[in-house]
């Protein structure tokens, strides 16, 4: 428990990406079964437990200790489990024996809610205090993981020498603490089937399209279909057994329980999951809505009904379609969904067209709801996993525009901890600067040099990792779509921000006001 | 005579005053007494100055002309009587140099302890208690969620992330004083032999710790070195600069931070560091509470930190006790 504890500890504080996947692939080489399948349950968040309440950690601790120094030590540390596990007195005498991982989830899993305390107590003290705040967060449910289950799943499959796509194939059919696939990966067993389960295929990604990657391409080769502004799902069904799935690979069926008493029987469908009101896409903040909530309330779903538009079908019945043509499955897409005409579910409709003009032209024109642009997809292509270089690409439509002013900078993490890079800005209200966003990219190494020196030059007033700069700097900010948001004191809020060109040149009065900004509602 | 009726605080700090000097005033006064080199203790421009010769070499190093009008070395467990006040000076374990201050008047006994610590470091000779009638303590770390790991184990978290990420250059954040020091001296211990970086800012100590004898391995400045040479290597650096733009000189750089803060994840969190390592040089609430049972003062008053909890302590197991609540010391370690 200790050594997961230390590993939990260290990826929280621990900000580059590739520094956590050696961190959980060092894990992986060095621990035994069953101690790794477990940690990496609780890595992908399958691991979670409710069996203990904050009330009864704190009797515990004050059976030990003083309850003011304890209440001193609360108000100091913030955080009860942390204060519990730093204040615990070691008693030096738990004969050397630390329990695993591994024995403290199989005690836990067999235990009534009263036995909790009885157990927590022998583990506190044989544990160090890393291990104990493991331990505390685990049994109170609050265990914060510092990576997705996908990053976790992507050290794992490096760590193995498969290809991330294989182990989400399987992943689904294992339950932890997963011995089958660590005798897969360490070339002891064949990877584990997945029989009849409805498991998730990984998905095909679309490259970025420049304008400039139009010229080698042949419009004849390419049919196109509208991007809609919403997240993409697979909808899995074997049998009765149905499962809706993120574009990850986690499993979302409970928060969306009207998209999943809608999946067919015997299909794998690839789509968009939208809010769809009488037949009319709604903004993706109204889906946000729903992304928030883990188990939506009868009230939210009747306000935000989700509905699913189908790109793609890759399984009928036990078929596989993925080495099909994309031009084969959507004939069959079309036959299939003729056939079955599910409740919804319809089909995203593809896009006629002749040349790229000609498409340039619809795409621009598509400024309704819910379209962020258009796909291409290569007539021919097969289904393959993960984001091939030529056959799928996204065409977003063009950026709209905003002239800032800068008004805050703070310091970035990991590489960039030196340097004021998070930018926030501020439209125009009367003689008021008003915040309107904040953006982190957009800018070139050479930019982020000049603004950082600029930032500190300029700087009027500090809070810890935040300066308030001179409001002198117009930064002209792109962003894909603005909404209503009552979390904001603009009552704005942006999608995706990011700083398009910096203005050393022009006069902050000339920076726009936040009524051209709301004038760009979607 | 009861020792409040000779020995009191004044805006200065704590003030003696059949003997007519402060002990670490945070203003210019007279006649100082000062425990040890760290700046908001040692401060300059004094008028004499009384201190252990480490201490003096460090104010020296630090003020020049400015660390005092006159400065008067007293060797540890050598006694001087200033106004028929006895004064002795004690290890206490904390920096090379620092001392408790023992002050003895009228058949009672005051202890100032100073900042300290009680496990063995080897850069400074270690903390002796002494038995007297009010022991004056610290309480940077008084509360019991304060308890440091063993100083070794937190070089090995260090030694072993330099293991996994050979590439990086580790920087440890550490004051210029005491810890810079004794990070060096501990990586020794652990068999470390490579050059050890120092920023421009820990050379000069360093280089006196050295000719007062402790020795402390190779090291290199990390200013006007190639960038790819600090690969794999670890390089020492005051706090702030881990987050200055003096650090962009380092490759792909992992920021450690040498501290007894570094106990309480968001403290670390807040300073950006990626590798807490808990070295402290100051006593960890075991360290406090124990030393007062051991000094067996009946009387406890307590100058700086977590003052309430440590009075609460002391109050609990039968001391008199009361905070100071003295200004102008720094959290910083």
């Amino acid at each position: 428990m200790n050594r997961f504890a230390s590993l939990l500890d260290a990826l929280l504080f621990t900000p580059s990406r590739n520094a956590k996947l050696r961190l959980m692939q060092e894990y992986f080489a060095s621990q035994p079964d069953p101690e790794r399948g477990w940690a990496l349950a609780a890595l992908t968040g399958e691991l979670v437990f409710d069996a203990a309440k904050p009330s009864q950690i704190r009797a515990l601790a004050i059976d030990r200790v003083d309850a003011e120094l304890l209440d001193w030590s609360y108000d100091f540390v913030g955080d009860l489990a942390e204060t519990v596990s730093l204040i615990w007195p070691a008693t030096g005498d738990t004969g050397g024996h630390v329990p695993s991982l591994a024995a403290i989830v199989e005690k836990l899993k067999a235990a009534n809610r009263t036995d909790v305390a009885g157990l927590l107590e022998p583990w506190l003290d044989a544990l160090d205090a890393t291990g104990r705040w493991a331990l505390l967060k685990l049994v109170t449910g609050s265990l914060r993981i510092g990576v997705s289950a996908r990053l976790a799943k992507t050290a794992l499959a490096e760590w193995g020498g498969v290809g991330i796509d294989r182990i989400e194939e399987v992943w689904h059919g294992l339950t932890p603490p997963y011995q089958p696939l660590f005798d897969w990966l360490e070339g002891r067993r064949p990877p584990p089937a997945t029989g009849d389960l409805p498991t998730f295929c990984p998905l095909m990604l679309a490259q970025p399209l420049d304008d400039a990657d139009l010229e080698g391409l042949d419009p004849g080769d390419y049919m196109a279909e509208w991007k809609w502004d919403g997240i993409r799902v697979q909808l899995v069904s074997r049998g009765t057994d149905r499962r809706l799935y993120s574009r990850s690979g986690d499993e979302i069926s409970g928060a969306f329980p009207d998209v999943f008493a809608a999946i067919p029987a015997d299909v794998t469908l690839d789509g968009e999951l939208l809010i769809v009101r009488d037949g009319a896409v709604a903004s993706f903040n109204d889906l946000q809505q729903r992304l928030n909530r883990k188990t939506p309330t009868p009230k939210l779903l009747r306000e935000y009904p989700a509905a699913v538009r189908l790109y793609d079908l890759l399984r009928e019945g036990s078929e596989d379609l993925r080495g099909l043509s994309f031009a084969e499955r959507r004939s069959r897409l079309e036959a299939w969904h003729g056939r079955a005409s599910p409740p919804a579910l319809d089909l995203s409709p593809l896009v006629a067209f002749t040349s790229w003009p000609e498409l340039r032209e619809l795409r621009d024109r598509a400024r309704e709801r819910g379209i962020e642009g258009l796909m291409l997809k290569r007539a021919d292509s097969v289904y393959f996993a993960g984001r091939p270089k030529g056959p799928w690409f996204k065409w977003k439509r063009g950026a709209l525009t905003l002239d800032t002013v800068l008004m805050y900078a703070q310091r970035g993490h990991g590489k960039r901890s030196s340097f004021y890079s998070d930018y926030t800005f501020g439209a125009w209200r009367g003689d008021e600067l008003v915040p309107v966003g904040k953006a982190y990219s957009g800018f070139t190494d050479e930019e982020l040099q000049r603004l950082d020196r600029w930032v500190r030059n300029n700087t009027v007033q500090r809070w810890g990792p935040v300066r308030e700069v001179r409001p002198v700097i117009v930064l002209e900010i792109a962003f894909d779509s603005v909404h209503r948001s009552t979390r904001h004191k603009s009552g704005v809020a942006m999608r995706f921000p990011r700083i398009h060109r910096i203005r050393w040149d022009k006069p902050v009065r000339e920076a726009d006001n936040l009524e051209t900004l709301e004038r760009m509602l979607s | 005579m009861r020792p409040e009726t000779w020995f009191r605080t004044t805006a200065a700090g704590l003030y003696c005053e059949p003997g007519d000097f402060h002990i670490d005033p945070v203003y210019p006064v007279p006649r100082a007494v000062i425990t040890h080199g760290h700046g908001d203790h040692a401060r300059s421009g004094n008028g004499r100055v009384l201190a252990t010769s480490g201490t003096i070499a460090i104010m020296q190093a630090r003020y020049g002309n400015e660390a005092g009008g006159s400065l008067q070395s007293l060797a540890y467990g050598e006694t001087v009587g200033i106004g028929g006040v006895v004064v002795r000076l004690l290890p206490a374990g904390h920096v090379l140099g620092s001392a408790q201050i023992v002050l003895e008047h009228g058949a009672s006994r005051v202890v100032v302890s100073g900042d300290y610590k009680r496990r063995p470091d080897p850069t400074c000779a270690p903390f002796e208690p002494c038995n007297c009638d009010v022991f004056i303590t610290e309480a940077t770390f008084g509360l019991p969620v304060f308890r440091h790991p063993s100083d070794l184990q937190e070089i090995d978290k260090l030694l072993h992330s330099l293991a996994l990420f050979p590439e990086r250059c580790h920087v440890v954040g550490v004051y210029a004083l005491g810890k810079c020091q004794r990070v060096l001296a501990l990586l020794r211990r652990a068999g470390y032999q490579e050059p050890v970086y120092l920023h421009g800012a820990l050379i000069g100590l360093t280089g006196l710790y050295e000719s007062l004898g402790v020795p402390l391995g190779p090291v290199l400045p990390a200013t006007g070195v190639a960038r790819d040479v600090l690969k794999g290597r670890i390089v020492l650096a005051p706090p702030s600069a881990t987050t200055e733009p003096w650090s962009r000189r380092l490759p792909d750089p992992l920021v450690a931070m040498a501290s007894g803060w570094m106990r309480v994840r968001q403290r670390a969190k807040a300073r950006g560091v990626e590798l807490p390592l808990v070295i402290s040089d100051h006593a960890d609430w075991d360290e406090l509470t124990s030393t007062l049972d051991e000094v067996a003062a009946e009387e406890v008053w307590v100058t700086h930190g977590r003052e309430e909890a440590l009075v609460h302590y002391a109050t609990g197991r039968g001391y008199r006790a009361r905070a100071l609540a003295l200004s102008g010391f720094e959290e910083d370690e």
